[in-house]
């Protein structure tokens, strides 16, 4: 939580005023039963209509001037607590840009959403609550009670009797039932769970035949639910009516105990009212404390997550100087010696023991079947994961000592989720180069077979792009994505099954262009299937994180036994000589 | 204009409105002997709350001054107080447990239809909504219907009862002050409306201004492994910074704006509690009024807003709830499938036809035309096509998720159409691509279709599936519940498969993965494909070529339709489609043949 104490510093002013403010309108509101008791005493039993006139112009002055006050607390709340939430904004939005790979993936990206929306508006609500609530309540509370005794010792001490046991009843339902209102929840998530499977499964449900026992299931958790609610609402329910009747026996007691002193002519008859009103004014506010409370709380759990991101020091670090040079190592544009990594909380190692060497100007195919490591593999030449054991090196040198970007500047990579972002397409290609001019990014186009779908789109080059890109097709986002990478003309290009959408003509038109870049460019080509990386000047063959071979496809289908089943159960052309057919 | 072409698109609005109220209400009015129990403890409980400011009125008069009390009159009233606050409270209490039952109810009631429904939904019909909306509907939606009839009920019928009641109490004491209450109540709503219509404003373009923001942290942050490849953190942050300034600019006016609301009604109220004690001691003095009666008046006028200002907010909350209601009551009313035929579908051979069909899932739009073909039983079609050729559309035909347009699907001669559906699926296995694991144990999901197997059995089944080898490892074997990521696909899938070996169908539909798993299970998954399809008559959508080469027969499929039938030599030597497709996906990119 220290964290977030920073982020009221600039505020200090506003926080304070802010309350300052609110006490003072709680203070106009406190003086009104006195006001009263006087008209009545004075004015009334005095037959003074002057006084009674004054008076009722007091009553409205202190209502003008609690507007007044109030108005003021509420703009500095609202600057506060919105200029703290934006503050907040800013603080997450760099922080997480910041953060590593494997950080992201700790903490997700889901929740990092989450974080930054509705848990920053929630310390918002509650921050500009508590400015402007939390202590009123409180103070009118004991100002009430204050009141009371300077009017009257004996009776004040009913008051004062009063709103403990009211503050029981009051904190005592609202403690029971937030236990209970956690569990309403988790039954309420149980129940959606099973809606959803019910949905997403609804083809299995019906062809198993399943629907009447997903009815009847649906059905316990509902009923579950329901019996959950019903008791959370009982205890609730107890909290209006035993208030109601705490408050009126008070009150009760309070007449009483007024009436003998007012016989013995130490109270008058206006001080009964106005004890009166001041046991009413604590009811209201303990209740409005104790729903304020819950909110506060609330936003106290954000703030505390919040923190909990802030806390987390962004980054890789770099574990050498950016000095040493690098070294010329035979041409080598990529080398893995010994890599191996396992991910944050896993304690399988994704890939294990990587020794290779990649020339410069050369394209390497990586295959290997769904989750064998091959995204893991190239992830670690970007650096955009640490390997846990080994070094990668690029260009001869560590990727542990390039300072920061450069290493970026070497690289492009094409992920295998095709993401374009809101824009145009000209914003999103300029991702790879913001100085590129449209020759370069027309180049880059032609390259990746994309110029059609430029061409397709109302204004070319500044066609609008919608969020995520939903209004081009998965084929044109990943054509675009791989663009974009090339505008970067990047010395190494990483593809990690970047082309699954293509239509076939397409991709082939694809695997070619890409081939006239060799010389300029290192290529890593990253797939599943044997006809994308066949042609490539080096396979790399993973199974299960480990290197299972090394080599050309002439080369492996001879020597590695994982490639040659791989292509038998693709049946590459070649290795199916019963089809009678041959490439 | 734009004033104009609104007014009759609200009156629709305000109709289908009513109309959903009315079926709220009925769903409500299932729950018979509540409703009129709540109505009534409300009406009691606000009279017995009402009558206590007349008795406190009362007891306040009794104590006139020193010497000149009247101690049993004053007596008599704080016990009558003490009953009737005991009454007033126990009321209160009983309709809060009414109205808790009475609501909770008749929500588990309206998701219980929901959830029959959506059973009973054309396929269509989901496969149009995501399951996302479709889940907020069952659940969200409901959820806060029944916030919205808790409200309603415990403080709408109260509230109005209160100001009713109130209004009749005060001109029984004072008609002269009750007017004039009467005349200024409307003071108090007009600030609240004038304020709420500038701050209306200002929270449209702030919630406008929230969304883009929104939008734009689910980019980059769900991105954020992008934004850093690209090295463009620092401009991205930029941006951002520029968009927070101006949100925060309109934030901070619509929050100070809309918080004006309660200190201003409140000021009203204050004033309105001021003038009543002026003219309430003037009337004193003049003799028409008491001060207990003034002290009535005084606590009534304050708690005569209360009510007012509830039912503005219940209001709210209840056409949100309506809203609410709306949606849901939208999927309870879908059409469903067209009733199901009595005849049963015995036990079939595997002989599978289809005639003539004609399918497609827009009208305008045609799709399958004039398909015939004829599955032998215990032979193996593969179907064959580019991504996004209409493959599924084949497994819907002939699962009856979808009926055909023209034309018929037959098994063992009978009309499909002529069955129940239940009967026709109860002779397919199917093993679809995108494996569905329950949330539940590894039992509950493999004994899907037959709740009713044995341990043995299931072992038998898991062992023929070749999953055996992996339930058993795992920590409490049959029993591990299974979650979203506790099983790789490849195990996923041979789960799904264990499922219809478990059942021995007659006839299969497998959908092959298009994603590779590692070698191993690869393998294991094509055997247990293998001793699942012996002698049954199976449908598998074919990916690997092995599988395609050893089928009976080779349904190849581009743009929705089967542009070519045959086994995969006699379709080699045509040179058509096929082959192209063939050569493109399993030969090299030197193979000038590729090129087209």
């Amino acid at each position: 939580m220290k964290k977030l104490k920073g982020f009221l510093k600039p505020y200090r002013r506003d926080c304070v005023l802010a309350p300052a403010f609110k006490l003072l309108e709680a203070g106009m509101d406190l003086l009104v039963p006195l006001a009263v008791a006087a008209i009545l005493d004075r004015g009334v039993a005095g037959g003074d209509r002057a006084y009674v006139v004054r008076l009722f112009v007091l009553l409205v002055a202190l209502a003008a001037a609690g507007v007044l006050f109030s108005f003021t607390a509420q703009w500095f709340a609202a600057r506060a607590s919105v200029g703290v939430a934006s503050d907040l904004r800013r603080s997450l939005f760099r922080r997480i840009l910041d953060f590593s790979y494997a950080q992201l993936d700790a903490l997700g990206q889901d929740t990092l959403i989450t974080r930054m929306t509705s848990d920053v508006n929630q310390v918002q609500t509650g921050l500009n609550l508590a400015l402007r609530l939390l202590l009123r309540s409180p103070f009118i509370v004991f100002g009430a009670v204050v009141m009371a005794f300077t009017i009257d010792a004996r009776c004040a001490l009913i008051l004062a009797a009063a709103v403990p046991v009211l503050a029981a009843v009051v904190f005592g339902v609202m403690l029971t039932c937030l236990p209970l209102y956690a569990k309403v929840q988790a039954a309420l998530d149980r129940l959606l769970g099973i809606t959803r499977e019910n949905l997403t499964g609804a083809r299995v449900i019906r062809a198993f035949r399943a629907e009447e026992r997903e009815v009847a299931a649906f059905d316990r958790q509902s009923d579950a639910l329901t019996r959950l609610s019903e008791r959370v609402r009982r205890w609730s329910a107890l909290m209006n009516p035993a208030t109601y009747l705490l408050i009126n026996a008070a009150a009760v007691l309070l007449i009483r105990q007024g009436a003998v002193r007012v016989q013995l002519g130490t109270l008058s008859q206006g001080d009964v009212v106005a004890l009166y009103s001041y046991m009413a004014q604590i009811l209201v506010e303990l209740i409005k404390l104790a729903s304020l409370i819950i909110t506060i709380n609330k936003s106290l759990a954000c703030a505390r997550r919040l923190s909990g991101v802030l806390a987390v020091e962004p980054g890789l670090p770099l574990s050498g100087a950016a000095a040493a040079p690098a070294e010329t190592d035979g041409g080598a544009a990529v080398r893995f010696r010994g890599v191996s990594f396992s991910y944050e909380g896993s304690g399988e190692e994704a890939v294990r023991d990587l020794t290779f060497a990649v020339p410069r100007g050369r394209t390497v195919g990586v295959i290997g079947g769904t989750g064998c490591g091959k995204t893991t593999l190239v992830n670690l030449i970007p650096r955009f994961y640490d390997a846990t054991a080994g070094t990668v090196e690029v260009d001869g040198r560590d990727v542990r000592l390039y300072p920061p970007g450069e290493l970026g500047r070497k690289i492009g990579v094409v992920p295998q989720r095709a993401v374009l972002f809101e824009g145009t397409i000209r914003g999103n290609l300029l991702w790879g180069d913001p100085e590129a001019g449209d020759d370069a990014l027309w180049r880059a186009l032609d390259l990746a077979q994309a110029r059609d779908v430029v061409e397709g789109k109302d204004g070319g080059l500044d066609a609008a792009v919608e969020q995520g890109g939903r209004n081009f097709s998965g084929g044109q986002r990943q054509r675009l994505c791989i663009a974009r990478a090339l505008v970067k003309r990047p010395e190494i290009l990483i593809l990690d099954d970047s082309a699954s959408a293509l239509d076939l003509a397409t991709d082939l038109r694809l695997r070619r262009a890409l081939r006239g870049l060799a010389g300029s460019a290192t290529v890593f080509l990253v797939s599943q299937r044997v006809s994308t990386v066949r042609t490539a000047d080096l396979i790399l063959v993973l199974d299960d994180g480990r290197l299972a071979g090394v080599g050309t496809h002439d080369e492996l289908l001879a020597s590695c036994g994982t490639y040659r089943e791989i292509c038998a159960s693709q049946s590459a052309a070649g290795l199916s000589p019963e089809t009678g057919v041959t490439a | 204009m734009k004033r104009a072409a609104s007014a009759p698109a609200r009156a629709e609005e305000t109709a289908s409105r009513r109309e959903t109220l009315k079926k709220v209400l009925r769903a409500v009015g299932g729950q018979r002997l509540l409703l009129p129990a709540s109505l009534l403890l409300a009406a009691a409980a606000v009279l017995c709350q009402l009558t206590v400011p007349i008795l406190f009125g009362d007891a306040v008069d009794g104590i006139l001054g020193p010497g000149r009390v009247d101690f049993p009159l004053v007596a008599d009233r704080l016990i009558r107080i003490l009953a009737l606050s005991a009454a007033g409270a126990l009321l209160t209490w009983l309709m809060g447990l009414v109205n808790n039952r009475l609501v909770y109810r008749t929500v588990r009631g309206v998701r219980a239809r929901a959830i029959r429904r959506i059973q009973r939904l054309p396929l269509a019909y989901l496969d149009a909504h995501s399951a996302g909306d479709l889940v907020q509907r069952v659940i969200a939606d409901t959820d806060q219907l029944a916030d919205g009839l808790l409200l309603g009920f415990s403080q709408l019928f109260s509230g109005v009862v209160t100001i009713g009641v109130t209004l009749f109490f005060m001109f029984s004491k004072d008609a002269a002050i009750t007017l004039l209450v009467l005349a200024l109540t409307p003071v108090s709503f007009l600030t609240a409306r004038f304020i709420s219509s500038r701050s209306y404003r200002l929270f449209r373009a702030q919630t406008e201004l929230r969304g883009r923001q929104t939008a734009r942290i689910g980019e980059m942050v769900g991105n954020a492994k992008v934004v850093k490849a690209f090295g463009r953190e620092a401009a991205e942050a930029a941006r951002f910074d520029e968009q927070e300034r101006e949100l925060c600019d309109c934030s901070r006016r619509a929050v100070f704006y809309s918080s004006l609301t309660n200190p201003s009604t409140r000021a009203v109220n204050n004033v309105i509690y001021a003038l009543v004690a002026l003219v309430g001691a003037l009337r004193i003095l003049t003799g028409g009024l008491s001060v207990g009666g003034l002290t009535t008046l005084l606590s009534y006028a304050n708690q005569y807003m209360k009510p007012f200002n509830d039912i503005s907010s219940v209001i709210a909350e209840l056409q949100n709830a309506l809203a609410c209601a709306a949606r849901v009551f939208a999927l309870i009313e879908a059409e469903p499938e067209p009733a199901d035929a009595p005849a049963l579908l015995p036990p079939a051979r595997g002989l599978v036809e289809l005639r003539h069909a004609d399918f497609s899932y827009d009208k305008q739009r045609p799709l399958i035309e004039d398909l015939c073909f004829r599955a032998e039983p215990g032979t193996t079609t593969a179907i064959v096509g580019p991504t996004g050729c209409g493959k599924t559309t084949l497994i819907n035909l002939l699962m009856r998720f979808y009926d055909v347009d023209r034309g018929g699907v037959f098994v063992d001669g009978t009309d499909v159409k002529d069955v129940a559906r239940r009967s026709l699926r109860q002779n397919y296995g199917m093993v679809l691509q995108d494996t569905w694991i329950r949330n539940g144990t590894v039992r509950e999901n493999i004994a899907f279709g037959r709740p009713e197997a044995t341990d043995d059995e299931i072992v038998q089944a898991a062992r023929d599936a070749h999953s055996w080898e992996f339930i058993r490892r795992m920590p409490d074997g049959l029993d591990t519940v299974l979650r979203e990521d506790s099983l790789s696909q490849g195990q996923k899938q041979l789960l799904c498969i264990t499922r219809v070996m478990l059942c021995r169908p007659p006839m299969l539909i497998l959908d092959e993965a298009t994603s590779s798993i590692d070698t191993r299970t690869e393998i294991r998954i094509q055997q247990a494909f293998a001793r699942l399809m012996q002698g049954r008559t199976s449908f598998i959508v074919a990916h690997r070529l092995s599988t395609i080469q050893n089928a009976d027969r080779i349904l190849v499929m581009r743009d929705g339709r089967v542009v070519e039938q045959g086994d995969h030599r006699s379709l080699l030597a045509r040179n058509g489609f096929y082959a192209e497709l063939y050569r493109a996906q399993f030969a090299g990119e030197d193979d000038p043949a590729a090129d087209r």
